[in-house]
């Protein structure tokens, strides 16, 4: 017997865009098989679809109570990895082993249903997320403990507060002990002290012995949790070495993330000035919706050459008629006050994140 | 039952759980042991969809009383007083109220199953299980409205002095056919309905047909000699004679066509956990 408890060797995992994926009608199906019949017999492998790999031929091993931070911009395969190794959905190619039970937490609460009182969502949740109803029991009163909605366990979810909600879900998820434990981002929930009692239940289990795979984007967190992590890039795996190692990588990737500005404007500001969506979602510190505790700041290039110093993305720049508007960088904005039409000659303005660094 | 428990496996050595996880190949065979692992999450499930159903209502459980009594009183006007359907020597009201029981359970079961799955597409992204839980959950939680319904009638019977003969010990083996009849389209009509959801509006058509095509207002003695084998690949024609044969010792029109019915659904159930088997795999990237 080895000392492994998950081998992922070699995964990948295709998803196909447009055509499959939604849902079609009946009608379509069969009007489509009637015109080529045969194409029936292998829908799966309709060619007319856009492709696209969300995991490139992925492999590592995790032994025996490490703990493994999962590192990557959105898109770059995290979530798919977490729903390969939590049998959610299956791999196109490869293969993953894991030796011990495994439980994983996508997100609190799920199963929780708002009509049902707390003590019966605990119960449901629970076995939703793979517990026992014994172990349920002797493990009620510690959920109850540290969820504290003791007071309101008979009463229904739907009267609770999101804070209360959140916390209750956290605790039956915290509860669960599996041998390997697969967690995405669940850890900033609640207010700051809850949050701060969740790291704390994460750093006990992580330190329990337990095999941990985590994915985050909050660096503080994935150094507290573990020594060693993952760098994930196009569903390929770039680096697997210690945190510090992979997040400097990391950090200094995303200078090479970027937003080319299209030449029409989102909307024409009642000044004049223009403002552009601005997605921020391709930003790998976006993907942490719970607040991020990281300052962004944004730089503005054009043709390549950069246009003043970086700045925050809550300030007005002044520089060139140009504005970061709108909060956290929803849009930004070009005021015309400056009488420079940021539009002129063609030019493309290309919007970097320039680096991350803790307040 | 001590040391059943799944989780009790972690205290006793952690190497024993080894999962492999693969691209799907072929035709999956039905994993029992797994269904069997996961037992208590099927009856959390029920229980909730039973907690859930009378939520908020005036009512309450009463629904599950007034729905097939309701629905007797219409009965028995329209068809036993105005057409005058023969209820052959049996009093009307419980001729049809017999019948109405497995009926609405079938029903019930049926529709609940085949839009278990769409109601439930939060816990097939996030959660694995086997997804085999969901309808069969969705089927069991009907059982209480029937056994709910059925004090009722108990209660009719001792009204129209009705003995029930030694006959009523088969009446939980037509009850597992109504229940297997309705989890077999169930597991179909769900698998189906993860990619198409045209499922939504074939199933209120499905059960509306399939009524009247089932002996609840009138007796299958009725249907011409010649179509009855046709007549009995109904399944639920042979639950409701069997109901009325254990019941109210109502003549059976032929055992052959119960065992016909049976083999039907048998088929229709096997074929159903293959097609869901093969289905489950993209049921999270579908959905």
């Amino acid at each position: 017997m080895s000392d492994i408890a998950v081998r992922v060797e070699n995964l990948s995992k295709q998803y196909s865009l447009g055509t499959r994926g939604t849902n079609l009608t009946l009608r379509e199906a069969i009007s489509s098989s009637l015109r080529t019949p045969l194409k029936w017999f292998n829908t799966r492998s309709n060619s007319n679809a856009r492709k696209f790999w969300a995991l490139d031929d992925v492999s590592f091993e995790i032994k025996h109570g490490e703990a493994v931070g999962i590192i990557g911009h959105n898109g770059a395969g995290k979530s798919t990895i977490l729903k390969i190794l939590s049998r959610i959905t299956k791999p196109t190619r490869g293969r993953v082993e894991l030796f011990g039970r495994a439980g994983s937490l996508l997100e609190v609460g799920t199963g929780f249903h708002t009509e049902l009182t707390g003590r019966e969502n605990i119960y449901l949740n629970g076995a939703i997320l793979g517990m026992s109803r014994r172990e349920i029991d002797r493990k009620f009163d510690e959920i109850v403990a540290f969820s504290g909605v003791e007071r309101f366990l008979d009463t229904p979810v739907k009267h609770y507060s999101s804070g209360m909600h959140v916390r209750l879900a956290f605790s039956v998820a915290a509860h669960l002990e599996p041998e390997i434990l697969i967690i995405d981002e669940v850890l900033a929930v609640g207010d700051a002290e809850f949050q701060k009692k969740c790291l704390g239940k994460m750093n006990e289990i992580a330190g329990g012995g337990r095999t941990v795979l985590f994915v985050s984007h909050n660096q503080d967190a994935v150094a507290r949790l573990c020594q060693r992590a993952i760098l994930l890039e196009s569903g390929r795996l770039i680096l697997d070495g210690s945190t510090e190692e992979v997040f400097s990588q990391y950090l200094s990737s995303i200078d090479r993330l970027s937003v080319e500005l299209p030449l029409d404007p989102a909307m024409v500001m009642a000044d004049g000035g223009v403002a552009w969506k601005f997605d921020l979602s391709r930003f790998p510190i976006a993907g942490d919706s719970h607040g991020s505790p990281y300052q962004s700041k944004v730089i503005v290039l054009e043709n390549g050459k950069r246009l003043g110093p970086p700045h925050t993305f809550h300030e007005t720049i002044r520089q060139h008629g140009m504005g970061a508007y709108s909060h956290w960088g929803t849009y930004l904005y070009f005021s015309s006050s400056d009488n420079t039409d940021p539009r002129s000659n063609g030019r493309a303005y290309i919007v970097k994140l320039d680096q991350l660094s803790q307040e | 039952m001590e040391n059943i428990s799944p989780n009790s496996s972690r205290v006793v050595a952690s190497s024993e759980a080894h999962i492999v996880i693969e691209p799907p190949r072929g035709w999956a065979a039905l994993d029992l042991k797994e269904l069997w692992h996961y037992r208590e999450l099927l009856f959390f499930l029920a229980w909730r969809d039973i907690k859930l159903r009378y939520k908020q209502t005036a009512l309450g459980a009463a629904w599950a009383i007034l729905q097939p009594l309701l629905t007797m009183i219409i009965f028995s006007i329209i068809f036993g007083e105005l057409a005058k359907l023969p209820s052959n020597g049996i009093p009307y009201p419980i001729f049809t109220y017999t019948a109405l029981l497995p009926w609405q359970l079938f029903a019930f079961a049926l529709t609940n199953s085949s839009n278990s799955l769409i109601n439930s597409q939060n816990l097939i992204s996030k959660v694995y299980f086997p997804r085999l839980i969901i309808p069969l959950a969705s089927t069991l939680a009907g059982v209480m409205d029937f056994a709910i319904a059925f004090l009722v009638l108990l209660g009719m019977m001792a009204y129209y002095h009705i003995i029930p003969t030694l006959a009523i010990l088969y009446l939980p083996l037509f009850l597992l056919l109504a229940l297997l009849s309705a989890l077999a389209v169930g597991i179909w009509l769900s698998a189906l309905s993860v990619e198409y959801r045209d499922v939504r509006y074939i199933v209120p058509f499905l059960t509306q047909f399939w009524m009247y095509a089932t002996p609840i207002a009138y007796a299958s003695s009725l249907i011409p000699e010649a179509w009855r084998l046709l007549y009995g690949l109904n399944p639920m024609t042979g639950v409701v004679d069997g109901f009325r044969w254990a019941l109210l010792g109502m003549d059976i029109q032929s055992g052959l066509m119960i065992g016909v019915s049976a083999i039907v659904v048998l088929a229709m159930f096997i074929s159903g956990l293959y097609y869901f088997r093969q289905m489950e795999n993209n049921f999270a990237d579908v959905i």
